[in-house]
């Protein structure tokens, strides 16, 4: 009985009214073995962990756990089952504090406070809100939450995206060693670098549909990628363009001098030309969010100064960053859409921010720059009357095609291609070369260091709130973009040390 | 959902007629007016005339226009409960000052406290960020104590009402309701505001997710501010009609409208936390609560059941309408 | 330390407040002593009631419109019930009206959770129900109290061993209501079910997924706001002798009194302890004002300012929080 999976569900389907989120879904993980969960955005891999984990119920379906029939009806009984989700989003009760979190779920507080410690986050207060504490250590506490209802199989929903290196690398080795003890892991992850040194076998799901089970060799990328896009795509990179050196000629776009926000972000310069997709590549938490909120006028920097085209400004608001032609487009999706208006609605809206223009809509312009900026990106809108029905991927596309519309001649990305599938990251890294080969300037924040020579014509790596490090695009591979990104000289020889203590 | 995809299988006829209701709001409200007037026919032949129209209709105009001051507060996902004070301070202020001053003075004097309370439930609620409830739950409780302080002024001078607006809020013109001269340029600038103007898109957006405005550059408190302005106005003017219809000013005029005017916005579909909905169902919403309104009476309820069933019937067409237009 | 100021700081501030209108109090009218205390407490009473009503139902992440007219229901059915009857009779009639308030609190929720309209337009619409109820059961102000229900709020507490001076200040009125509120709140601050109250409050969605059973504590939350909304009915009662079925200003004042004490709307944060001392606040305002001979009129001017300001003023405190 070496063989029986600890989980086997088989034909899950998951209809919402004639709209099948997922058709013939099955997945079969084995005991003591990582299994990775892929698919492109809108393949059904959250709806499926939401019924392996009873948030909703499948329309039709077998699930058994240990070869039984266990019931799945909601949270509660899928942890008795022995499922144990640790999702995307943090699921701690943002208005009490951890002890009452711990003791809300039944967690047992020593092994919870054990596993917190080996996750890397030392000096934990049970006592803090959780609404007080940062997103990294939020995500690394429902995973220890997890851990320690010690479930047979545990579902990590791309449990690595938001976290630092250092913090990522932990919870490698804490799963790695968890499945030693005879239990399972599902992994949802985009990163194939992740996948590829942890997981034993990967399950790839297409329009609703598992479409393969694949062993994790060297090289099996390649074939996990055309099972998911379900044709060939030639892995071509889109070479960073050698930048124009007259287009630069004059002041630069944006000038940034010792500028510091928030906690943060201490002292931070740079400038960013006309014509230039500059990357800034940072640990999780080094002044990276203050620096582009700073920049787009969400909030105000206690000292440094900002110029736009060789003149100083100050932003009270994020119009006045607008007016200059700066937009902000947010890593998290519902801070920029407006889920229940139209796509068209979506994009135009910064055409009526200003005062002047709360009078009749210029229909007719509009409708045009709006159809142009969607044939630009090239949007699904077969959902159009509302964006909460697009898929992840378009959604982000909408966010973009806002300031396509709008003409904003530098665009702060920050980290736009975050939990979105593989068709789209290559659409968007296409379209911000475009975009600087017509003379505008991107600043581009990233997490998945190997889009920096995507994308990239340069790459600012900033450590503890202060630029260390201004790296070319021909040697800001992901070895020297992680060296540096811990704040470790070029020139030290190879790469990356052991990453405990690297954090400040 | 963000993981879903969809078929080319055609849908169940019970989804398309859902769908159909979703893209169509108006005709599931207007279906159920059809049924109530039927109703009343049903118990009372021949009520339902040209007379009973045009009576229904002035009643239920000034109820539409506080409701579009709630749908128009809604939108923002806020609500505006002063309207009802604001209109009841526009109508007794009107009937004060018309003993010695000109109608036109005097409405523009009447119209001044509804502006101030609207400036204050806009800054309230755009700068200071006071849960709008609460903003206007507030102001709502000053200005009845204005009211009554200045009653006594009324007292000692006596109130009259201006022949213009019994004729406006009374009168019939070939049968039509003349209240309809100041509805229909107010419902149609209601309308085509939210529609095709920036400001009404900014009302939208706003509603449906702050933030996102925020960083698309909108400056909230200008919106909200415009926004409760604009209510306190039209719930102000609201007051100077039903003045002309009631003909007593009394410091509880427009009370009774209050909670049919939230009822109405909500009937009408606009969502109460924002983003969704527009004035078109409002105005259905009021007609509806209005028939309703006279079909109790008729059935000659005591005061409290007629309450009750009221307020079930409120419960039922929301919940009833939620489950036609959502399509989750 | 600085854990505690930040968490109880607003309540302790109001708490110094309170301290402080009352000394005011004893400046403007030296002779202010315990009676008027007592009558202050008694006063206060509905108010109270009503605002831990609002205050349960508001931490879930609600709010109930619906509070003053379920006061008036309950109100006038305890007294409809015990007019004429005995006096023991009424010691049926307590329980029956507080599992009356408790029941229809539960209703309001069961509504919401079934029929997913959006909390605030149920309870508007319950609270059209509730009042035309009222009206069915009295049409006009009537019925009775028992004496012994009356005397339970009149007077002090004498307490063994402590001189007259000191037990003057505590009226009975104000050990009811710590004595009703505590006989709650306590407990169910203590246990699993007072988390989840405070989970469903604060995010929904994380509540779900800690395995709480959203749908039931909401409901569970509306049902103990019903039980609160009874005790302030019978309190009515008890102050009146009679019910009047017309439902009083505990709507607006609940719902300020919740805001002022601390506790945020949509829920999850405060507790009951602030909205309580917040509502003396309030009423020792209103108490000053009258002491310094003003308008009733303009008192409620006043009042309606000072209300505003302040929660403006909250507002503004609880916006400086969220981004330092």
């Amino acid at each position: 009985m070496t063989t029986q999976p600890l989980l086997d569900a088989s034909g899950v389907a998951k209809n919402y009214g004639a709209v099948a989120a997922l058709r013939d879904a099955s997945l079969r993980v084995r005991p003591g073995e990582v299994h990775a969960l892929m698919g492109a955005n809108g393949a059904g891999k959250s709806t499926l962990v939401k019924i392996l984990t009873g948030a909703i119920r499948p329309s039709a379906g077998r699930i058994l756990i240990r070869g039984e029939a266990r019931p799945l009806g909601s949270p509660a009984a899928a942890r008795r089952a022995g499922l144990v989700p640790v999702y995307q989003e943090p699921s701690l009760i943002p208005d009490l504090d951890i002890a009452d979190n711990l003791r809300l779920t039944g967690t047992p507080v020593a092994p919870f406070r054990d596993w917190v410690r080996a996750l890397g986050v030392p000096d934990l207060d049970l006592r803090d809100l959780a609404r007080d504490l940062p997103l990294a250590v939020l995500r690394v506490l429902d995973l220890a939450r997890a851990l320690s209802l010690e479930p047979d199989v545990m579902l990590l929903d791309e449990m690595t995206a938001a976290l630092p290196a250092n913090l990522a690398e932990r919870v490698i080795e804490v799963v790695r060693g968890e499945v030693k003890t005879g239990r399972s892991v599902i992994f949802i992850s985009h990163r194939f670098v992740e996948i590829a040194a942890l997981c034993d076998r990967a399950t790839v799901l297409r329009d609703g549909e598992t479409v393969g089970v694949v062993d994790i060799v060297p090289g099996i990328e390649e074939r996990i990628v055309e099972m998911m896009l379900g044709a060939r795509v030639e892995k071509t990179r889109v070479a960073a363009a050698a930048r124009d050196a007259q287009a630069s000629s004059g002041p630069p776009r944006l000038s940034v001098r010792g500028l510091a926000a928030g906690s943060k972000l201490e002292d931070v310069s740079f400038e960013l030309a006309n014509g230039e997709v500059a990357g800034v590549v940072a640990l999780e938490g080094q002044g990276q969010d203050e620096l582009f909120a700073a920049l787009a006028g969400s909030i105000r920097p206690s000292r440094g100064t900002i110029a736009v085209d060789g003149e100083p400004v100050v932003f009270g608001h994020p119009a006045d960053a607008i007016a200059q032609g700066i937009a902000y487009v947010p890593g998290d999706r519902t801070e920029a859409l407006l889920m229940q208006r139209s796509v068209r609605e979506n994009i135009a809206l910064p055409f009526s921010a200003r005062l002047r223009s709360w009078g009749p809509l210029a229909v007719g312009r509009e409708r045009g720059l709006v159809s142009a900026a969607i044939e630009r990106l090239q949007i699904d809108t077969r959902a159009q009357r509302e964006v909460q029905r697009l898929s992840g991927g378009n959604q982000q596309k909408v966010t973009i095609a806002r300031w396509i519309a709008a003409d904003a001649r530098t665009i702060l990305c920050f980290d736009p291609t975050r939990g979105i599938d593989v068709r789209t990251k290559r659409e968007i890294y296409r379209l911000l070369r475009e975009l600087a080969a017509q003379g505008k300037s991107v600043l581009y924040y990233t997490s998945e260091l190997e889009e920096v020579q995507r994308v990239c014509d340069r790459a600012i790596v900033v450590f503890g709130g202060r630029v260390v490090d201004v790296l070319p695009v021909e040697i800001a591979d992901e070895a020297a973009l992680t060296r540096a990104a811990y704040g470790l000289p070029r020139e030290a020889a190879s790469l990356p040390a052991s990453p405990s203590g690297a954090t400040p | 959902m963000t993981d879903t995809a969809t078929l080319d299988r055609p849908a169940p006829l019970g989804r398309r007629i859902r769908r159909f209701m979703s893209d169509q709001p108006l005709v599931p409200l207007i279906v159920l007016l059809v049924i109530l007037v039927g109703v009343l026919e049903f118990l009372r032949p021949g009520i339902v005339n040209e007379r009973w129209i045009a009576n229904t209709v002035k009643f239920a105009i000034p109820l539409a226009m506080l409701a579009a001051c709630q749908t128009m507060t809604m939108l923002t996902g806020g609500i505006d409960l002063s309207v009802s004070t604001v209109a009841t301070m526009a109508a007794f202020f009107m009937a004060a000052q018309s003993v010695a001053l000109d109608p036109v003075s005097a409405g523009a004097i009447a119209l001044l406290p509804a502006l101030l309370i609207g400036i204050a439930n806009g800054i309230g609620v755009g700068v200071f960020r006071v849960h709008p409830l609460i903003m206007t739950l507030g102001t709502s409780l000053v200005g009845i104590g204005c009211l009554q302080v200045y009653q006594r002024t009324v007292i000692a001078s006596g109130a009259r009402v201006p022949d213009g607006l019994t004729w406006l809020g009374t009168g019939l013109t070939g049968g039509v309701p003349n209240a309809l001269l100041l509805f229909i340029p107010v419902a149609a600038f209601v309308i085509l505001m939210l529609r095709f103007t920036g400001f009404g898109r900014l009302l939208y957006a706003v509603g449906d997710n702050e933030r996102a405005a925020r960083l698309s550059g909108v400056q909230y408190w200008r919106v909200i501010l415009a926004l409760y302005v604009l209510s306190a106005l039209i719930a102000g003017i609201t007051g100077l009609l039903y003045l002309g219809l009631i003909r007593t000013p009394s410091l509880s005029l427009a009370d009774p409208l209050m909670l049919p005017s939230v009822a109405a916005a909500v009937i009408g579909g606009t969502s109460i936390f924002g983003g969704r909905g527009g004035y078109a169902g409002t105005i259905v919403g009021a007609l509806i609560l209005t028939v309703l309104t006279t079909l109790l009476r008729l059935l000659q309820l005591p005061e409290g059941a007629r309450l009750i069933l009221f307020g079930a019937i409120v419960l039922l067409v929301t919940a009833a309408y939620l489950r036609l237009v959502d399509d989750r | 330390m600085s854990r505690f100021l930040r968490r109880q700081g607003w309540v302790a501030g109001l708490f110094v407040l309170f301290l402080a209108l009352l000394v005011v109090t004893r400046l403007i009218q030296p002779g202010y002593g315990a009676a008027d205390f007592g009558s202050l407490a008694r006063a206060v009473l509905p108010y109270a009631f009503a605002v831990a009503a609002q205050t349960v139902v508001v931490l879930a992440g609600g709010i109930d419109l619906s509070v003053a007219a379920m006061m008036a229901l309950t109100s006038v059915t305890a007294a409809a019930l015990m007019a004429g009857a005995s006096e023991e009779f009424a010691l049926a009639v307590v329980p029956f009206v507080l599992a009356l308030g408790f029941a229809l609190g539960a209703m309001n929720g069961a509504l919401i959770v079934v029929s997913r309209v959006p909390d605030i337009v149920v309870t508007l619409a319950t609270l059209f129900m509730l009042q035309g109820a009222a009206l069915l059961v009295l049409d006009a102000p009537g019925g009775g109290a028992a004496e012994w229900l009356k005397a339970l709020i009149v007077g002090t507490v004498p307490i063994p061993g402590l001189p007259g001076a000191v037990t003057d200040w505590i009226p009975k009125a104000l050990v009811v209501l710590v004595i009703c509120l505590a006989v709650v709140w306590i407990p169910l601050r203590r246990s699993r079910l007072g988390l989840s109250l405070y989970a469903i409050g604060s995010s929904d969605l994380a509540a779900f997924r800690s395995g709480v059973p959203v749908a039931r504590t909401k409901i569970l939350a509306y049902a103990l706001g019903g039980l609160f909304a009874a005790m302030g009915g019978l309190t009515l009662t008890m102050s009146t002798g009679i019910g009047a079925p017309i439902p009083g200003p505990y709507l607006l004042a609940s719902v300020a009194a919740v805001v002022l004490g601390g506790v945020a709307l949509g829920g999850g944060r405060g507790g009951l302890l602030g909205p309580i001392i917040a509502v003396f606040v309030l009423r020792l305002v209103r108490t000053d004002l009258t002491l310094l001979a003003v308008d009733p009129n303009v008192t409620t001017i006043i009042e309606g300012v000072i209300m505003v300001v302040v929660v403006m003023l909250g507002a503004l405190v609880a916006m400086r929080g969220r981004t330092p």
